[in-house]
């Protein structure tokens, strides 16, 4: 049941992703000048932004669980948990702001 | 008011000035991912407005410790008054700074460091006040803290160990070693690593700061009435959060800058 689940999924995502291709041909025959260089823009803005989220939220929740584990185990030591561990939150959002920097101005580059 | 306004804005000859300081200050590049820049005026004066108010504090401070007799002077101020603001973080950059670099460096450092953290902190926290803009959140005033950041470190590497400074840019790798032939790589790994730690300080501020103002804007435009008061709450605790990160990670950089190996 569960083998049969991923490779419906897997096919399903194959599928979509074709029509995705499809569509973009599409747009770029029947699009004005800047049509396909504005798509590019924007998908690259989303794409950047979207994946750093991804992996900015695994980061940070890896170190917050980590930190929540100690304070658990020992809960005297709380105080000295909880300060390297917003440091090390701060430091994994700079990459996700670092991001969201190149998502902002490359969607201020359409139009 | 757009997003980026000030109470400046409003002063008679504003514009002009503005209009009169461009002509031979300002710089035109695209570069890839910057467009054009702006010419502005209103950081420089919130950063010193800023400054204004740290030596008028700082006055106040003084003059509120001679009134005191010596025994009182020693003991931390009942209430909270200028005099157990400045104290207590004072205190607390010199905790910070003797949890990385030890006591003798710390207390050495301390002015430095110490004027990093007060300031960044403060021009933060008066991005909070409506009408005020963080003199941090734009590159121009990050990237001149971050550069003297840099020069210090180095400055005071080749102080401290004179010109075995340059040791650390090898990886200390044994000499007898075949790993020899690696140096020229890992020289060039530890320059660009040194290289970006400025670059990086300075962006990563200007990003908080930026980001924070841009979010409670964005709520500011959608519900005006209590929605953005947690979301100020938030940008006090990202206020001095990032200005404790931009401190410990100059203190880090300083005492790898300085440490001597003992084996």
């Amino acid at each position: 049941m569960v083998r049969n689940l991923k490779v419906v999924s897997g096919l399903l995502l194959a599928v979509l992703t074709l029509f995705a291709s499809a569509t973009a041909f599409a747009a770029d025959a029947g699009g004005t000048g800047g049509g396909s260089r504005e798509m590019g823009l924007a998908i690259g803005a989303g794409l950047a932004i979207g994946l750093a989220a991804l992996g900015g939220g695994l980061g940070q929740g890896r170190s917050a669980s980590a930190a929540l584990e100690g304070i658990a185990r020992n809960p005297q030591a709380s105080g000295k948990i909880f300060t390297p561990m917003i440091i090390a939150l701060a430091l994994t959002e700079s990459l996700v702001l670092l991001a969201w920097l190149i998502a902002n101005s490359l969607s201020g580059k359409i139009g | 008011m757009g997003p980026h306004s000030t109470w400046f804005d409003y002063l008679p000859g504003f514009e002009n000035l503005k209009r009169f300081m461009a002509g031979p200050l300002t710089r035109r590049w695209t570069w890839q991912v910057f467009q054009t820049t702006h010419f502005e005026i209103t950081h420089v004066i919130i950063g010193t407005i800023v400054v204004a108010l740290l030596i008028l504090g700082t006055f106040s401070y003084s003059r509120s410790v001679r009134k005191l007799s010596t025994e009182q002077a020693l003991l931390p101020s009942p209430r909270l008054n200028v005099r157990a603001i400045f104290e207590g973080l004072a205190d607390a950059v010199m905790g910070m700074l003797d949890g990385v670099m030890g006591e003798k460096n710390a207390r050495k450092y301390l002015p430095f460091l110490g004027s990093f953290f007060i300031f960044i902190l403060f021009s933060n926290l008066i991005s909070l006040v409506p009408g005020f803009r963080a003199p941090t959140d734009t590159l121009k005033t990050n990237i001149a803290l971050s550069v003297l950041v840099f020069f210090a470190t180095h400055i005071l590497g080749f102080k401290e160990h004179g010109i075995r400074y340059l040791e650390q840019f090898t990886g200390h790798l044994p000499l007898k070693s075949p790993l020899v032939i690696l140096v020229p790589l890992m020289f060039v790994i530890e320059v660009i690593s040194h290289l970006i730690r400025p670059a990086i300080l300075a962006i990563r501020l200007m990003a908080n700061m930026f980001a924070d103002h841009a979010v409670v804007g964005v709520f500011f435009a959608l519900i005006p009435f209590l929605v953005p008061v947690p979301l100020m709450l938030l940008g006090v605790f990202v206020s001095v959060v990032q200005a404790l990160v931009f401190t410990l990670m100059s203190a880090t950089y300083i005492s790898l800058a300085v440490a001597h190996e003992e084996h």
